[in-house]
């Protein structure tokens, strides 16, 4: 009821203002700060009133308010709202999360993260019941006294070896997965992974494709110019035909390898569909390889949502513009896949090549270009 | 009254000095400079609080941010200023806003204000000292605290803005100032505020380890000692050895930012511009961090267990549940939360051996925390249980710890981490089982000892009203943040409003944000009644809970060295309540068991046995005379 009031009144000073001139709405805030005096002395008054009304009590020689069993039912109320509260949230927020991993490892992740669910949500409903079942029952009687128990060893060994077994199993199992995750050899008749740089910089990423002959150039910091954004040795034959790209389009079901880069702070490449997450660290490149299994049409489908794209979005905080660091992600057919990658452009520009050119001559012409203009 | 307090500030363990001499203290050396634990214990309380209010505004500031991105309030503007143009908090003003809330929240608040708070008052209270053992440090160690406090909050009167990295503040972020407004002068503050903190907090846990290790009083041996002063001497062990290494990353950070090392730096673009750094790694500066940074939740959230092992102990009049279990647990966590750092490095591109190893030590510290949840749970069964509000706030810990403990079991499994990391069901996590939880135990802390710290009773009604406002509204507010996590929504992000996926989470972000502030305004609730408690509270009996601990036998009146006369001795454990056979539902520690044979177990002769001796051979004239009845 009163958050309801203020619901809906919280809008009243914001849109009262304008853009141009914010002209702070003083009758606004003091209608707010009149609003929770008021609020303090209805408390007030409910407070006196209920002083009165034990005083009355004791006045006609009964017990005042016996606050103990007050106390004792708002905790049953509560246990009881808060199970409803608990299954509302697991049944109508839960819906809303993620929908089914998108990639193999994801769906070994999301099993693990069914019996672990199951096995806490076991213990959460049983040792919240308990306790404020407890705080019910056992709340304070002049007639009663309490059971002096100061210890019983069975039962404290019971619930130590318990809890140690459950976690022994979900130790194993996640250690295995885990291991299987980051294993990084390919598997035995996989076909061999796709390498694709990605490069994180505030704040954006940068998308780099191996070009016919399947290998990525190596790159070295020292060599990034406005043109070669990244850095790529252009010594090596292999940087020549690599590709750059706008959008991460991946082949379904083939293992890719995403070698993770940052330029100048950390920034984390999180790809939560396919249950994909690496911090890209500046001076330690990392990778992780998995395998896309539903194409974005079909997620599409699945979702009944015809705009739903897999994203790759930044998740370490990275300065001012971390909140919008993405980028779309399209997992397509092979054939697809194909025909959009003959028509990337090559990383080796017609500019870099000039640069290049002239890098002889010029060996540090390293002026910044408008980055920041990357951020939207 | 004061005459036989102790000359040297109360250092001494005898009292029979013969001379007597009294203590003409000034307003400076009673209020300000004061080297009386009990003073220092209340200063530490006020300004934790002050730091609270502050960090609570902080994080109601970013919730508006969060529930209304595309609305204008000019009132932040007269506020801000330029922090917030246009009547919007400004993207990097909102990353401080969340790193200084962290910061706050954890080292100053529930470091400094927990520890510091209960350290200070109950060690020589509970374990029979006349003070601390080096009362001077113990000062000094306040006040480093307090210029912490005061440098921490001036850079808010910074141009650029207070730190805005996170509270975890990784470089190369905070290393490089022209990464973001926030790496600038703001975050040099930060960097010499928490060497000062952290200082502080040496000289307090070393104190604290002290004095409980040697100043303890006759009878009183480790296994006499209330829980809290298990936990409150563990954290200072944990805080004595884990703070020196964030020290070491900080200065090496500080050499990073000011002279042109790179120990964390390599490899680096900026904007363009090339930088002169090469070999360096910031994975190691989340190495250092995080072997403060995990056990830093341990010291966070130990005292609260022990505030509330106690409350609970002395309001369910019932001995705490496996009182052995519950100091062995402690020990377990503290010897572990040592080797489990690497559960926040998971996906930082740290070995993935190493990660599992970490994981495995990571869900072996989940069996104590267990453990010690079913003894609270056990504590209370077939309890004669009195609400008092501090009773509720530890009940309120309890819930938290289940709620945020459980959801570390999926966090700590580095298999699940890869999708939950950094997102909100990171914040639900910890804001519930460290952040909830631990207040949650300060709070109760407070209730219950306030009448010791100002002689005065708190309002029972306003607490009541305090502790259900609060406790639902920090359910209101973290639940859901769970299932935002589910849903990949990452933390410390500006808006929602960039991602259509995230759009639906903006009524969930009004709602939590309203709860907030629902949680927040209770807050009045407390400060009103702490602050009129302290002028106009009504006065308090000398052991108004009924409780057996030491620091009841003190007089309601503080004085100087604690005890007008001798120290009392100790005789039993602090958890005799209830007893079969005794006459009171509860028996000091001070009570020898001579005087309470009718009441006297086997048990509590372990290691007397002539005491068992003595009691087997009254059970045996007792049974002897029911036969001749």
């Amino acid at each position: 009821m009163l958050m309801g009031t203020n619901l809906v009144n919280a809008q009243t000073p914001a849109a009262g203002a304008t853009e141009e001139a914010p002209q702070v709405d003083w009758t606004g805030v003091s209608y707010y700060v009149l609003l929770f005096l008021l609020i303090c002395v209805g408390v007030a008054v409910v407070g006196k009133i209920l002083k009165i009304y034990d005083l009355t009590l004791k006045i006609q020689g009964k017990k005042g308010l016996r606050w103990n069993n007050v106390m004792g039912f708002i905790c049953l109320a509560f246990l009881l709202a808060g199970l409803y509260g608990a299954y509302w949230s697991f049944t109508v927020q839960g819906s809303m999360t993620l929908p089914e991993a998108a990639s193999i490892h994801g769906v070994k992740i999301d099993q693990m993260f069914t019996i672990t669910t199951v096995l806490t949500m076991i213990v959460f409903f049983l040792t919240q019941i308990l306790l404020f079942g407890f705080l019910f029952k056992y709340r304070h009687s002049e007639k009663r006294r309490a059971h002096f128990l100061p210890h019983n060893n069975t039962i404290e060994k019971i619930w130590t070896i318990v809890p140690a077994i459950v976690l022994t199993i979900l130790v194993v199992f996640g250690f295995f997965t885990w291991q299987s995750i980051m294993d990084n050899t390919d598997a035995k008749g996989e076909v061999a992974a796709i390498n694709i740089d990605i490069t994180g910089h505030q704040f954006a990423w940068e998308l780099r494709y191996p070009g016919k002959d399947g290998k990525l150039g190596p790159k070295d910091f020292k060599l990034t110019t406005a043109a070669n954004k990244l850095g790529v040795d252009f010594k090596k034959k292999s940087s020549f035909d690599d590709l750059s790209a706008d959008t991460m389009y991946l082949p379904v079901n083939r293992s890719v390898r995403l070698n993770i880069q940052a330029q100048d702070v950390i920034h984390s490449v999180y790809m939560p569909h396919f249950r994909v997450q690496l911090n890209a660290v500046p001076g330690l490149p990392t990778f992780f390889k998995f395998t896309p299994t539903i194409t974005t049409a079909q997620m599409r489908t699945r979702l009944d949502d015809p705009k739903f794209e897999y994203l790759v979005y930044c998740n370490k905080i990275c300065g001012g513009g971390h909140y919008n660091m993405q980028k779309v992600v399209r997992v397509v057919t092979e054939a697809e896949y194909q025909t959009w990658l003959s028509h990337q452009k090559p990383y080796l520009t017609d500019g870099l090549r000039k640069e290049l050119h002239f890098a002889a001559a010029e060996p540090q012409q390293t002026v910044s270009q408008n980055r920041l203009a990357l951020n939207n | 009254m004061s005459t036989l307090a102790v000359h040297d500030h109360g250092v001494a363990h005898h009292d029979e000095h013969g001379h007597e001499h009294h203590h003409n203290e000034t307003f400076v050396s009673k209020y300000i400079f004061s080297m009386d634990h009990k003073m220092i214990a209340k200063q530490f309380l006020i300004t934790g609080i002050t730091m609270a209010v502050i960090a609570m505004i902080l994080s109601i500031l970013f919730r508006i941010q969060l529930a209304y991105p595309d609305k204008t309030f000019p009132l932040l503007t007269t506020l801000l200023g330029h922090f917030a143009p246009n009547g919007r908090i400004s993207t990097e003003f909102y990353l401080s806003l969340v790193t200084i809330h962290g910061t706050i929240m954890v080292f100053f608040v529930l470091t400094a204000g927990l520890s510091g708070t209960f350290a200070n008052l109950l060690i020589p209270l509970q374990i029979g000292a006349r003070d601390m053992a080096s009362p001077f440090m113990n000062m000094l160690s306040y006040w480093f605290f307090f210029l912490a406090s005061v440098v921490m909050l001036s850079s808010f009167l910074v141009q650029k803005g207070p730190a805005s990295g996170g509270w975890t503040i990784y470089p190369p972020l905070s290393a490089l100032p022209k990464a973001m407004p926030g790496s600038g002068e703001g975050m040099t503050l930060w960097l010499i505020s928490m060497v000062m903190f952290v200082a502080s907090s040496l000289m307090g846990g070393i104190n604290y380890v002290s004095t409980v290790l040697n100043m303890r009083t006759k009878g009183m041996d480790l296994w006499k000692m209330p829980l809290t002063i298990w936990a409150l001497f563990l954290t200072a062990i944990l805080g004595i050895l884990a703070f020196p290494v964030l020290v070491a990353g900080i200065v090496l950070l500080i050499f990073d930012r000011s002279f042109g090392t790179s120990f964390y730096l390599s490899d680096i673009v900026l904007n363009g511009v090339q930088q002169p750094y090469e070999g360096g790694s910031p994975i190691l500066f989340q190495h250092l961090f995080w072997f403060l940074g995990h056990p830093e939740v341990y010291i966070v959230i130990m005292p609260a267990m022990g505030i509330s092992s106690e409350v609970m102990s002395v309001n369910s009049r019932k001995p705490i549940f496996g009182y052995h279990a519950m100091v062995y647990s402690l020990i377990g966590i503290t010897v572990l939360s040592f080797i489990v750092w690497g559960h926040h490095m998971f996906v930082t591109g740290m070995n993935p051996f190493l990660g599992g190893v970490f994981m495995i030590t990571t869900l072996i510290i989940a069996v104590p925390s267990a453990v010690k949840t079913f003894n609270w749970l056990a504590t209370l069964w077939r309890g004669n249980i009195r609400f008092t509000p501090a009773m509720l706030f530890a009940i309120g810990m309890v819930s938290f710890f289940i709620s945020g403990g459980l959801t570390g079991i999926f966090l700590g499994n580095a298999a699940l981490d890869i999708n939950l990391h950094d997102t909100y069901f990171v914040v639900a996590h910890f804001h519930l089982v460290m952040g909830s939880a631990a207040i949650f135990g300060m709070l109760a802390g407070v209730y219950h000892w306030f009448p010791k710290m100002f002689g005065k009773l708190m309002d029972e009604k306003l607490g009541y009203l305090h502790f259900w406002l609060t406790f639902i509204g920090a359910y209101l507010v973290f639940f859901p943040m769970h299932f935002m996590g589910l849903d990949g929504v990452p933390r410390r992000y500006y808006a929602f409003t960039e991602f259509a996926s995230m759009q639906k989470w903006l009524t969930i972000n009004t709602f939590i944000t309203w709860a907030a502030i629902m949680a927040a305004l209770a807050q009045v609730a407390f400060i009103y009644n702490f602050v009129v408690s302290i002028f106009a509270g009504k006065k308090t009996t000398q052991n108004p809970w009924q409780s057996n601990t030491l620091e009841w036998t003190t007089p309601v009146e503080h004085i100087h060295g604690n005890w007008p006369g001798e120290i009392p001795t100790v005789y039993r454990w602090p958890y005799d309540y209830s007893k079969p056979g005794a006459e009171e539902d509860f028996i000091p520690q001070t009570v020898p068991f001579s005087q309470t044979m009718s009441s006297n177990l086997p048990h509590d002769f372990e290691d007397n046995p002539a005491g068992l001796e003595e009691l087997n051979r009254f059970t045996s004239t007792l049974k002897a005379e029911e036969k001749v009845k």
